[in-house]
């Protein structure tokens, strides 16, 4: 999670099926000189053999034989592109099948959600779910490209209409900020230049505001946590005979900042040391900040192992066995009340019951109603009980150290995400009945 | 979870730990900002700790190309001061560049690793595997490799793979199930969710992890450069007899010997990529040092793969069916 680095920013794109979502993509890799000769030579190519009369940008995208067959987009693909300003990791998740596993895949790492909207169609319900889901993982940015604008004929009306929609869902799903930019992703307008047929738009390009976001969601703001992955300790095996007493802590930095001499806190155990060196391969820091992978070393001998987290002592999380959660289920058969799984939390993975069900988000008018399971792709409020304690924070405070997965113990699938204390729109704050979507239609 | 071999002893003094190398000036409170290659580098450093961390058996596939050489100086930095954990597996397709086989044998030598080699010849010599008509090996490696991570029980390999080399690797997770039979399910990957990486498998099936996913083959370039990281001579400019054949500059050798109609000539070349003598074309280039080498790079209008692999260009997916098959 890269944004407050100001020089490597996340990006993930969503949107519902023949939104042209890849022909954005293409667009932006395109429109930035991303797309190297042979590349477009092969797209071209393809092109001419389907019989089209310009390259069809979506095929820089899909990368599959059957999504090429298709059509259609099957699963998240990466791209990479940079300007002068700043790279680009860009995550383009789909909009059709598994579109919920795709959009919390590309989602849960990304500084910026850009949404698609087709300006014909405006909100349907896979918006108002891929909103839904940008909402719950606390994605710092979102950007709706109100698409296709030139079949509309350009229309600031369609696009405010359009706009005023959308601003009325992201209000009621939470999320805080939500820009729209009209734009034709096969033409190129508004895309990497501000187009001359939406004169009547006086903001900035995608790739203009992509370029100047503001730096968010700064995990080093906030307290310093460290989950252990390794403890090494190389004894006879050390490369020299110096290092043999070597003793130190290895992990990332999940948030926060740590220094040498800082007081920390070891849990689940609660036993405080001292931080007295550490180590980024053979170089020695000062201090170390997320997103760094570091080693510490410690004042004291003490018991540390792979899954425990080394937290600042003086604002470390409580650990607890009992869990409420947002959960986006991902599994192919549905999650029940009384199953056993799987929690993995940082570094540590430990086993969990699922206590009660507690309500399902309803995408129709966007509040939790009862359920007995959970299907893949629905989004539940559950209760869960840990096998043993596990020092978790609110996913509100902390993306890093709120997140857990819940894996299926005999197959080893990634069954949920989950966001500890999340919670989902209850019917006292759920929003009227969007309009419906055909008075749109054009 | 596993035992660490490296953490599995008593303790003992904790605090006496000296350290080489120097100490870095602390940075004011308001510029903790890291530059794109340290990102990079400590996402690649975490995935390499939490698979070594979760797994019994790893092994690295290495090369000796530029990017398995990457990971193995990252794997260092992830275990430093202790030695790197697990072995290095190289498949031998018998038409490798002498010298990435040198270079390989000096590399394993310098960082104290384990080499396991599997020999496409030795499947040529016994029948198990057929020399395909074009005599290209490339796709020869699969089972060598498959029967390789069987053999040796590994049940998670590290490969330096990077996901805007192919568009098939674009689809590809950063720790990725294979099935008994090593292959790839593309419509049927995990949802990869955070920073948290699963690599638990059922008996029989393996991982495949990618810590520089993301890096791009610039971001490579200028971590070489920054790092000062040692490489096979080829990647630099030097005087070599080649032929001209499918567009590219295929370099006359026992593998790869001219044609009639085909003339040889001696030119300046480097290597964009390593792979087998008989489909890895070189590049006309005087770029002599790394620095030379990210300019060239960053000013390229072609990819890698497209400037330099006879085997890429077969068809739109066959990077895909590889990798399907088992391949990386």
């Amino acid at each position: 999670m890269g944004a407050h680095t100001g020089t490597l920013l996340r990006l993930a794109t969503a949107g519902s099926v023949d939104d042209g979502k890849s022909t954005l993509v293409g667009r932006l890799l395109h429109d930035t000189k991303s797309v190297l000769s042979d590349q477009l030579a092969a797209v071209e190519r393809v092109s001419r053999d389907r019989g089209l009369t310009a390259a069809d940008l979506a095929l820089l995208t899909d990368g599959l034989r059957a999504e090429r067959e298709q059509g259609i987009t099957i699963d998240v693909a990466y791209r990479y592109f940079a300007t002068a300003n700043r790279s680009f990791v860009l995550a383009d998740c789909p909009g059709h099948v598994q579109y919920t596993r795709n959009t919390v895949t590309g989602g849960s790492t990304a500084d910026v959600v850009v949404l698609l909207v087709d300006a014909r169609k405006g909100v349907l319900e896979q918006t108002r779910r891929h909103l839904a889901v940008t909402a719950l993982l606390r994605v710092p940015h979102v950007i709706v490209a109100v698409n296709k604008i030139d079949l509309v004929d350009f229309s600031q009306e369609v696009f405010e209409r359009v706009n005023a929609e959308v601003q009325a869902v992201a209000r009621e799903l939470g999320v805080e900020e939500a820009t729209a930019i009209p734009v034709s992703a096969l033409d190129g307008d508004n895309i990497a230049e501000r187009s001359s047929r939406t004169p009547w738009y006086a903001g900035p390009s995608l790739l203009e505001l992509l370029e100047s976001l503001p730096t968010s969601d700064d995990p080093t703001r906030e307290a310093f946590r460290l989950p252990v992955q390794l403890v090494i300790r190389p004894q006879g095996a050390a490369r020299e005979k110096a290092h043999r007493d070597y003793r130190g802590y290895a992990g990332h930095v999940a948030s926060g900042v740590v220094r040498i001499g800082d007081e920390v806190v070891v849990l689940p155990s609660g036993r405080r040391s001292t931080v007295t060196g550490i180590d980024l391969g053979e170089r020695t820091l000062e201090e170390a900040f997320a997103p760094q992978s570091v080693t510490l070393r410690l004042a004291d001998e003490i018991d540390i192992s792979r899954g425990d987290i080394i937290a600042a002592a003086a604002d470390a999380p409580e650990p607890t066995q009992d869990i409420s959660a947002v959960v986006c289920w991902l599994g192919d058969a549905p999650l029940r009340p009384g199953q056993r799984l799987l929690f993995k939390h940082g570094s540590r993975t430990v086993q969990t019951a699922v206590r009660t069900l507690d309500g399902v988000l309803d995408l129709d008018d966007l509040h939790s109603v009862t359920a007995e399971a959970l299907s893949l792709n629905d989004i539940g409020l559950v209760t869960l009980r840990l096998a043993s304690p596990v020092p978790v924070e609110n996913y509100s405070t902390s993306r890093r150290g709120g997140s857990f997965l819940l894996i299926d113990a005999h197959d080893g699938r990634t069954v949920a995400a989950g966001m500890v204390g999340a919670t989902l729109p209850t019917a006292a704050d759920a929003p009227t009945q969007p309009e419906g979507d055909e008075e749109w239609d054009i | 979870m596993s035992a660490v071999t490296i953490a599995t002893e008593q303790a003992t003094d904790a605090t006496s730990a000296p350290t080489t190398g120097t100490t870095d000036a602390p940075e004011a409170a308001d510029s903790r900002v890291l530059d794109q290659l340290d990102v990079l580098e400590a996402e690649a450093i975490q995935i390499i700790r939490e698979v070594v961390g979760e797994l019994e058996r790893p092994a690295l596939l290495f090369s000796g190309g530029k990017d398995s050489v990457v990971m193995l100086h990252l794997a260092t930095k992830a275990f430093w001061p202790a030695p790197i954990p697990f072995p290095v597996l190289h498949v031998d397709t018998g038409h490798n560049f002498p010298e990435v086989l040198d270079y390989r044998d000096e590399t394993v030598e310098r960082l104290g690793l384990r080499l396991e080699v599997a020999k496409v010849q030795d499947y040529l010599d016994d029948g198990r595997l057929r020399e395909r008509a074009d005599g290209l090996r490339n796709a020869l490696q699969t089972q060598p490799l498959l029967d390789a991570i069987n053999e040796h029980r590994f049940d998670g390999v590290f490969g330096g793979g990077r996901r805007d080399e192919e568009k098939a690797r674009a689809k590809e997770r950063i720790v990725s199930l294979r099935d008994e039979f090593g292959q790839w399910d593309p419509k049927n990957q995990r949802p990869e969710l955070w920073n948290l990486y699963n690599p638990r498998h059922r008996p029989g099936e393996h991982v495949r992890a990618f810590p520089i996913s993301n890096w791009t083959e610039v971001d490579v370039w200028r971590y070489i450069e920054r790092e000062d990281i040692p490489l096979a001579p080829l990647y630099y400019a030097h005087e070599r007899e080649v032929f001209q054949r499918d567009g590219m500059w295929l370099a006359v050798g026992p593998y790869s010997e001219p044609r009639e109609e085909e003339t040889v000539e001696t030119r300046l070349v480097r290597y964009r990529t390593v792979g087998d003598m008989s489909c890895t074309g070189a590049v006309e280039s005087p770029a002599r040092t790394n620095a030379e080498i990210v300019l060239e790079v960053s000013a390229s209008t072609l990819t890698e793969r497209g400037a330099t692999r006879a085997d890429d260009r077969i068809s739109e997916a066959a990077m895909e069916d590889r990798k399907k098959e088992g391949y990386f």
